[in-house]
């Protein structure tokens, strides 16, 4: 660890464990609406309680759950389904790849578990409150919010394969739109303060609607993504975090 | 069977997951691609905002978009993420109920 402790600050675990929590609860409002509904579905698939909760317990990811659960009710081949989570999830190598530069530094004891608790919305968050890698104590607010966010899940898949569904249709639909709200309301602040993150942000959009009328959803996301990063090369400034 | 199904989904969601971690551990990158991986969130934000927000309702995607507008009004005020997120949720449920 190389963490400085330095005199008056108010960063104790404690403290950071706290912050994300509190950080992490966003997530946890846009995971409960979406855990439940993947329950249910799964349920419906055929799959028992315990496998439904221990589909989100290891894979952890919420489009592939959805698409496996999908896959395994229509009865399709074990290799197809593990094939297509593949492709689906890849984009969380980049991801994870440009979290760990983050946190390099930081004991292999500590990046491993964080990194399995990477998902599109943990990463999201995480990145953005960069600021924590170089604090006392960062790692705890890094796992509690990747806690917070896990929990939400896993609890939440349980749920909905035991009481079913418990929201009422038109609000569980409404609810679709909290993670997408999430990520511009995590992108907007930035674009506020440099535009420059807009124009990254923007081709990757481009570039991944583009890519996915040809290829898997899950391969122009990540095209977009790589893309739209190396925009960033030529137009961020150095050391810009 | 499941079983199986459902511990291959996790490796091949895993090991992606984990390896950079140990790459990190071993490599030091270049400045170019430092730079690159700053500015992936932000692709990545761009990338899973759209085009999937249109299909919040697949049928009626000027749904998903407009809950996408007001988020970025309520965000661009400096409201609290949370009140975007439910500001949004809100605007969706309203245009599908009315």
């Amino acid at each position: 660890m190389t963490t400085k402790v330095i005199e008056g600050t108010p960063s104790t675990k404690v403290t950071q464990i706290q912050r994300g929590i509190t950080t992490g609860i966003p997530i946890m409002l846009g995971y409960l609406p979406i855990a439940i509904a993947y329950g249910v579905l799964a349920k419906q698939a055929g799959l028992s309680i315990f496998e439904l909760t221990m589909m989100s317990v290891l894979v952890y990811a919420g489009a592939a759950q959805f698409m496996g659960a999908g896959m395994i009710a229509l009865g399709t081949g074990a290799i197809e389904i593990i094939v297509a989570t593949f492709v689906l999830n890849f984009r969380h190598f980049v991801m994870s790849l440009s979290f760990m530069n983050r946190l390099r530094g930081i004991d292999l004891k500590w990046k491993v578990p964080l990194s399995l608790g990477l998902t599109d919305e943990s990463f999201s968050v995480a990145s953005l409150h960069g600021d924590k890698a170089k604090q006392e104590n960062g790692t705890y607010f890094y796992a509690a919010l990747m806690l917070t966010a896990y929990l939400s899940w896993v609890i939440g898949s349980c749920v909905g394969g035991l009481l079913g569904d418990i929201i009422p249709e038109t609000l569980s639909q409404s609810m679709g739109v909290a993670l997408y709200a999430m990520f511009i309301g995590l992108l907007v602040p930035s674009v506020k303060k440099e535009v420059r993150m807009g124009l990254i942000a923007i081709i990757a959009m481009l570039i991944n609607y583009i890519f996915s009328q040809f290829v898997a959803q899950g391969w122009a996301i990540v095209i977009g993504t790589v893309i739209g990063g190396l925009v960033g090369i030529y137009v961020l400034k150095e050391e810009k975090v | 069977m499941m079983l199986l199904i459902i511990v291959g989904m996790a490796l091949v969601t895993m090991i992606p997951r984990f390896v950079p971690a140990y790459i990190v551990d071993k490599v030091n990158f270049p400045n170019w691609m430092n730079k690159w991986l700053q500015a992936i969130p932000y692709a990545a934000l761009g990338a899973l905002i759209f085009p999937g927000i249109l299909t919040v309702k697949p049928d009626q995607p000027h749904i998903g978009l407009l809950g996408g507008i007001v988020a970025i009004l309520l965000a661009f005020l400096g409201l609290n993420i949370i009140l975007v997120v439910i500001g949004a949720i809100a605007t969706v449920f309203l245009l599908t109920t009315l």
